[in-house]
């Protein structure tokens, strides 16, 4: 049965008090927070983070395709998927797609994986998206809006749900768009874009899912339908029949915010970690439209090794101390350029290492037996040439051996840098800066782990590489 | 390795004046540092056969030798540069020597000169090492910084101990440099001060760093024999050590942080060619490379000055102070001198040969009875080291 046999999802490690925003511009609070990207993250990295939680345990080999959706693609013309799907160690002849441009990418992209399993033309696929949409200073948006990204993996064998049906509806409006210029979404009049663009799509969607399957409303589990606010959500479903108290799962708005492409797949993640066997789901997305999707949970749900999800995400935070962090962490202010780095990239270094910078690749001696992170050709140890095979890191757990908090090292508005030196179990030492820490709990023999991140801008592109942090759920490793 | 103890000398060495030198260029830097040689030794420009640069960051167009060459006027002779980070000096001293002790040339001038405030800011930049992208953002306090963390966790100092250990070279540095003329910073300041200082990179605060200065240096080297027609107090190189060590050694599984092979194998073999056995004994006065007051730390335990973890009682009972059994950085050392990369290997053997030719600058920081005295500098992530001893009389 043609579903999903897999599932994982990113959520930033900051939260902005929607109270600070309110605070800044003296308007009233939507409550709640907000998840906020570090400034070295973005929706590729993200978009790591959630394929990487999503394929834990599992053989890589097996991925044929990875699509990716987002609106915010740090590349206007350059593959996100192909980044991403080399950064999770996927083999080079894999099919690779980005979905963009709509807040219904993801849901695309899954319903395009779906529809591939099932004609056929290709084994396991993975979707990932995510998200960091930028709304106007000041606007309710800026408080609705989350940082956010989530993954699932989609099989022909031992699905943890299988899909029941799937349906769409093209809506030509003009509600919520950027356009190519726009760094801002923008929206159009509330009242309009609510009662022709939100309500009256959603149920029709819902509506029509429904009576495709030919499944009465009470006979779901769960809704997972995003939501631009705390109300509409509830609206639409008492609406089509269900009963907001039970059968609707929280949005999410409270604690994360709208992760606009990912948040769908959010959703479901959530809602899957929490399902048991028999359960019947019912995920909706909205943008130019709807697209809704009826999975039923499987016995195989029970046999799904642990991970991060949304749970445990969710739970492992940091409060940004003010609204001026969280303008400097999305860019909006110009900052005093620091001081330039000594070392230029080239793209041609970038493409030749990429093993090591992308793939995290260390070399492991076959004469002797110690490993040394970058692949190094000639063996620090024992010298011997070429006689070498490559380990990845990339899910590996070290320990911290020495460490610095060094206040000249970073962005002028972002000044500490904890540079840090950690040990791998197999020895395979690393030299790495940390992030999403509190730099004054480092310690040595902290237990820290590796994340995907932006380094810097050199030579007009993006420099990603690796970077460490403390384990992201408190130290109990699943 | 064939030695050269005692082949070569030098006799005429001269150093400017170190700081923030907006009003002058890196060849007013060398002009000032080469004439004072010239004078010293008693030669003229005529009489340079070769000249070898330390110059880390050469501008412009990278091509240091020849920019030497234009100030200076030294034309059509071999000039030849290297850039081997805070070694530079030193290797540019070292290839001299050896020059001369091969018998190409009688009169050979080693030149460091640096001119790090026309970069435009005040550090040395991040990014440093092999990759772009694997090293960004590394600083050289964060580098430094580094073996600080893991030395007072190793011997179980606290961050207190360990911040006054390391705060007590910085606080000697100071004293010496406050007597010393050509140094940047001539203040003298207390621990407490030193302790309350803003943290540059944890543990490191600020008077654990050294400046960023501009200066040259600079020795002219001739062969032993004839040393003595030119003066009658020459320096004789009794040894040197040069060891280059990966870029990425701390990537050495089980390198612990708190040692150097570098340092431990450069101090050897200049130990081994200058005969030196026990050098906490034998030597008389050092020079070494202080660039954080935690490098001094590590270098006494390589250079055999201190016991393996018992730095912190040599620093507390004053055996590298002036005074003391063997006096460290008499003249201020990298921190009060600043660190023009490529000068200060020089900078470090001008003191030497002043002070075993008996003539520091001022009588008051004189050390008495000095007979050998070493130079060193340590650069890079770091992975260069490079020593030199001198004596003030053959064998």
């Amino acid at each position: 049965m043609i579903g999903i046999t897999s599932f994982g999802a990113y959520i930033p490690f900051y939260r902005l008090d929607r109270d600070l925003i309110a605070k800044a511009w003296g308007r009233s609070s939507l409550k709640g927070e907000r998840s906020v990207a570090n400034n070295d993250e973005d929706s590729i990295t993200m978009g790591v983070e959630a394929g990487s939680d999503c394929l834990k345990g599992l053989d890589r080999k097996e991925i044929k395709n990875i699509f990716f959706a987002t609106t915010t693609a740090p590349y206007r013309e350059k593959l996100s998927a192909g980044l991403i799907g080399t950064v999770l160690d996927l083999e080079r002849d894999i099919f690779s797609a980005d979905f963009g441009n709509s807040l219904r990418a993801a849901t695309g992209a899954l319903r395009a994986a779906l529809d591939s399993v099932k004609a056929g033309s290709s084994g396991k696929t993975l979707v990932v998206a995510g998200d960091c949409r930028l709304a106007y200073p000041r606007s309710d948006n800026e408080q609705w809006f989350g940082d956010g990204a989530a993954a699932v993996l989609i099989g022909k064998d031992r699905a943890i749900a299988t899909i029941v049906s799937s349906v769409s509806i093209n809506n030509e409006i003009v509600d919520i768009w950027r356009t190519d210029g726009d760094k801002y979404v923008r929206a159009g009049e509330s009242r309009f874009i609510l009662n022709e663009g939100y309500l009256a799509v959603m149920e029709e969607t819902l509506r029509k899912v429904l009576a495709e399957s030919n499944i009465a409303p009470t006979a779901i589990t769960k809704v997972l339908i995003p939501s631009p606010d705390y109300r509409s959500c509830a609206q639409v479903a008492s609406k089509v029949g269900f009963n907001p108290e039970t059968q609707l799962a929280d949005p999410m708005l409270a604690s994360v915010g709208h992760c606009g492409v990912a948040h769908p797949l959010m959703l479901l993640v959530s809602a899957l970690e929490n399902s048991k066997p028999g359960d019947t789901l019912l995920m909706a997305s909205y943008g130019d439209g709807g697209d809704a999707f009826i999975f039923r949970v499987t016995e195989e749900v029970l046999k799904l090794a642990p991970r991060r999800g949304i749970c445990k995400y969710l739970k492992s935070k940091s409060s940004l101390p003010s609204y001026n962090r969280f303008l400097s962490y999305k860019g909006e202010l110009e900052t005093a350029p620091g001081e330039p780095f000594r070392l230029f990239p080239s793209a041609a270094a970038y493409w030749r290492d990429q093993h090591s910078i992308l793939r995290c690749h260390g070399s492991r001696c076959k004469k002797c037996g110690k490993s040394i992170f970058p692949i190094h050709r000639v063996c620090l140890s024992c010298r011997s040439k070429d006689e070498y095979e490559e380990v990845r890191y990339a899910e590996h757990i070290g320990k911290v051996v020495s460490y610095t908090i060094d206040q000249l090292a970073g962005r002028s508005d972002d000044p500490v840098v904890v540079q840090t030196v950690f040990d791998m179990e197999d020895g395979a030492r690393f030299y790495l800066m940390m992030t999403d820490c509190d730099s004054r709990t480092v310690k040595g023999g902290l237990p820290v782990e590796l994340t995907f991140r932006k380094i810097h801008e050199g030579a007009d592109f993006h420099n990603y590489f690796w970077k460490c942090r403390p384990l992201r759920d408190g130290g109990e490793l699943s | 390795m064939k030695t050269i103890k005692d082949e070569v000398a030098i006799i005429g060495m001269g150093c400017s004046k170190f700081g923030e030198r907006w009003d002058v260029g890196a060849g007013d830097l060398a002009i000032e540092s080469v004439y004072e040689a010239y004078q010293d030794a008693g030669v003229e420009p005529k009489d340079i056969e070769a000249c070898y640069v330390g110059q880390m960051y050469a501008s412009p167009n990278g091509i240091a030798g020849s920019s030497v060459a234009d100030a200076l006027k030294l034309t059509n002779i071999p000039i030849i540069r290297n850039e081997n980070w805070c070694t530079s000096g030193h290797i540019a001293l070292i290839e001299a020597a050896i020059a001369v002790a091969a018998g190409l040339y009688d009169t050979v001038l080693a030149i460091g000169v640096e001119k790090l405030k026309d970069t435009g800011y005040p550090g040395l930049g991040t990014g440093r090492g092999m990759s772009p992208v694997y090293e960004a953002r590394r600083t050289a306090p964060g580098s430094f910084g580094m073996i600080a963390t893991r030395y007072f966790e190793k011997y179980n100092l606290s961050m207190d101990e360990g911040k006054a250990t390391i705060g007590k070279i910085a606080v000697k540095n100071h004293r010496n440099g406050s007597m010393c003329p050509k140094a940047h910073f001539r203040n003298v300041i207390t621990l407490e001060k030193v302790l309350k200082a803003p943290i540059v990179a944890y543990p490191l605060g600020l008077f654990d760093c050294c400046g960023n200065s501009d200066g040259s240096a600079c020795a002219i080297i001739t062969n032993s024999k004839m040393a003595k027609s030119f003066r009658d107090d020459p320096i004789y190189m009794k040894g040197f050590g040069l060891s280059m060590d990966a870029v990425l050694t701390h990537m050495r599984p089980g390198f612990d942080w708190t040692s150097f092979e570098s340092l431990k194998v450069s101090s050897q073999k200049a130990y081994e060619m200058a005969g030196i056995k026990n050098p906490r004994e034998e030597i008389d006065i050092a020079e070494v490379h202080d660039c954080f007051s935690i490098t001094e730390l590590a270098i006494y335990e390589d250079f055999g000055f201190s016991a393996r973890g018992k730095a912190k009682e040599d620093i507390d009972s004053g055996f590298f102070s002036l005074e003391g059994g063997l006096p460290v950085n008499t003249d201020g050392g990298l921190k009060c001198f600043g660190h023009p990369v490529g000068a200060s290997g020089l900078r470090m053997t001008y003191e030497i040969y002043k002070q075993l030719q008996g003539k520091a600058d001022l009588p008051a920081r004189q050390i008495k009875n000095v007979h050998r005295g070493l130079s060193h500098t340590f650069g890079g992530p770091p992975q260069l080291s490079a020593v030199a001893i001198f004596g003030n009389e053959k064998g």
